[in-house]
């Protein structure tokens, strides 16, 4: 190798031999506005600052002043990826503050269209996985399948990214039948499609020798860094909400928890793919589950809390008096503090709240998911490759969203 | 055996005696709270301890109450024991012109931007913390945003006097 003539700097100046690197906050790369500060010796990276904060919109302080209802859409636009979860664990969250208890349809229909909204956004991060690493097909591949998804919640509550979905006590309106038979095209389109996409990327060569021993993390490190969801199950850590402390009546359900080793780029790709397999395991024997419950019930009979429908309001003596209870926020909502939590896509989604029996909360904190593990970066990609160091933050699935509140 | 409330409420206090208190179980789990210079033992003591291992910090947050004098800030951890499957509460209460609370940073790692968080919009100033900066708020605000004092509107807005939905009248948000 030729050595590089020695250059004479001014008298006073400092010889750096690291070069600084400014990524994002919209670099094309980052799928989100994320900036970070590397300090580059060549290609490798020796050092990374991140900084957050470029979306925040003071969500928790917005809560202290809305109605239980009128919160729901703040939590829609935590994770926009998967945002029925969001909505649906918020909801859980005040039943549980509330102590209602939900009929066991509601809580199917749930499961559905929570692990819809899994598959949802676990294709779109493991499909990005590929765009990032020089494979564009598979994005295509599964993105029709995430339009169907959408067309599925569109028909559920009438909204796509932001759903909105279900009220404080159940979902809004039943499932139509036009939904059900979407879900049902799904559950028979899709396997093939996520076979297709698996035989693309998990024994590709190339994939493998991109992703391997790439951002990884031990699971000891993991844990200390609040890891939960994917993430640190790729590390080795059978670690899964639904299993733990099962909601939504996820005790009914049979299926398996996938697990890596290592905690690289590949082990959380094989392990949201394998998670895609479960949800779409529990979205059928949902189906089936279904076919024997009475096809009315899409609401607990909480007239307290839930919003009644509009042809009552207009009819209807009590469900007018209920519904301008509800709207003025003059519910009786029992005071209380209580932590609960969901296993969102990225891990435990977990809401903070405190009633002093007002309209509103007293005190709401999200427990972020994204904002937690975010902060292992610097740590995982010092050391690597520029280019590894993108694949790393595709992988761990940063949405900016959650990660702001 | 998997691990009840009630030895966790026992092993607190045979080792810290009455400096542990308001023990309270709310929804399935235990909350305490104590003195905030001992926050860093007691989350010692609940992660070392053979029998508790609460080592993973779930959630770190602060609560404003501005009525009560001389514990207007609550800084509350959320520790799970994951062999068990037991989660716990865990509060300390601070002054608010004493917001000095010893950082946790040294045990979990995930304290690191929780804490920043946290001094970012309560103001509580993490004894120990390496980094201590906002970290969602920009750099140049100079006050603390998540504390009731400040109500949500800013109160200097002319625009908007519909007396309907409490905002009051202009009178009322420009009067001192």
């Amino acid at each position: 190798m030729l050595e590089q003539p020695h250059i004479n700097l001014p008298e006073g100046s400092i010889e750096k031999h690291t070069n600084t690197l400014n990524l994002g906050p919209t670099h094309p790369a980052t799928h989100g506005v994320f900036q970070n500060i590397l300090e580059m010796d060549g290609e490798r990276i020796v050092s990374a600052v991140p900084t957050v904060g470029y979306i925040h919109r003071a969500f928790e302080k917005l809560a202290e002043r809305r109605p239980y209802y009128q919160i729901t859409p703040l939590t829609d636009r935590l994770n926009y990826c998967s945002a029925p979860l969001n909505n649906l664990g918020w909801h859980l969250t005040v039943e549980k503050l509330l102590g209602i208890e939900m009929p066991k349809r509601v809580d199917y229909l749930r499961v559905i269209v929570m692990e819809l909204a899994r598959i949802a956004d676990h294709l779109i991060c493991n499909s990005v996985i590929g765009v990032d690493s020089g494979a564009f097909t598979g994005f295509l591949y599964v993105m029709q399948y995430r339009e169907l998804i959408y067309e599925i919640y569109e028909e559920v509550c009438g909204s796509r990214l932001t759903t909105n979905i279900g009220r404080i006590g159940g979902f809004e309106r039943n499932f139509t039948p036009v939904a059900m038979q979407k879900i049902q095209r799904f559950l028979d389109e899709y396997p093939a499609v996520l076979k297709e996409f698996e035989t693309l990327f998990t024994r590709n060569r190339i994939f493998m020798e991109r992703t391997q021993n790439v951002g990884g993390i031990s699971a000891e490190r993991a844990l200390n860094y609040g890891f939960t969801g994917p993430n640190l199950r790729a590390a080795g850590v059978d670690y899964d909400l639904r299993v733990a402390q099962p909601y939504s009546s996820y005790q009914d359900f049979e299926f398996s928890i996938p697990v890596g080793t290592t905690g690289d780029v590949y082990d959380r790709f094989l392990v949201r793919n394998a998670e895609m397999w479960e949800s779409l395991s529990i979205i059928k024997q949902a189906m089936e589950k279904l076919k024997d419950l009475p096809s009315d019930v899409y609401h607990a009979d909480v007239p307290a809390y839930y919003l009644p429908e509009k042809d009552d309001v207009y009819t209807k003596m009590e469900a007018l008096i209920y519904h301008f209870k509800i709207v003025m926020g003059e519910t009786d909502i029992l005071p209380g503090e209580i932590y609960n939590a969901i296993e969102g896509a990225n891990g435990e989604l977990g809401y903070y709240l405190i009633s002093d029996g007002g309209r509103s909360p007293y005190r709401l904190h999200f427990r972020r998911p994204c904002f937690i593990y975010y902060q292992a970066y610097p740590e995982i990609i010092k050391g690597s490759m520029l280019s590894d160091a993108i694949l790393t933050m595709s992988s761990m699935n940063l949405i900016a969203g959650e990660l702001d509140a | 055996m998997s691990l009840t409330n009630d030895q966790i409420k026992s092993a607190l206090e045979a080792k810290f005696g009455t400096e542990v208190g308001n023990f309270e179980e709310s929804y399935g789990m235990l909350s305490f709270s104590a003195p905030k210079d001992l926050n860093l033992k007691v989350m010692q003591f609940l992660y070392d301890d053979e029998t508790l291992k609460f080592r993973f910090m779930t959630d770190l947050t602060a609560v404003h109450y501005p009525d009560r004098v001389g514990e207007e800030l609550a800084v509350v951890y959320h520790l799970h024991n994951l062999i068990d499957n037991v989660r716990l509460r865990f509060k300390v209460y601070t002054a608010v012109q004493t917001p000095q609370v010893n950082s946790a940073t040294a045990l979990f790692s995930s304290a690191n931007w929780m804490e920043r968080e946290t001094y970012d919009f309560f103001g509580v100033d993490f004894v120990g913390h390496p980094n201590l900066v906002r970290i969602l708020n920009v750099d140049e605000m100079d006050y603390f945003p998540m504390r009731k004092e400040f109500p949500l509107e800013d109160q200097t807005r002319i625009d908007k006097d519909d007396e309907m939905f409490g905002r009051g009248s202009h009178g009322d948000i420009l009067a001192p």
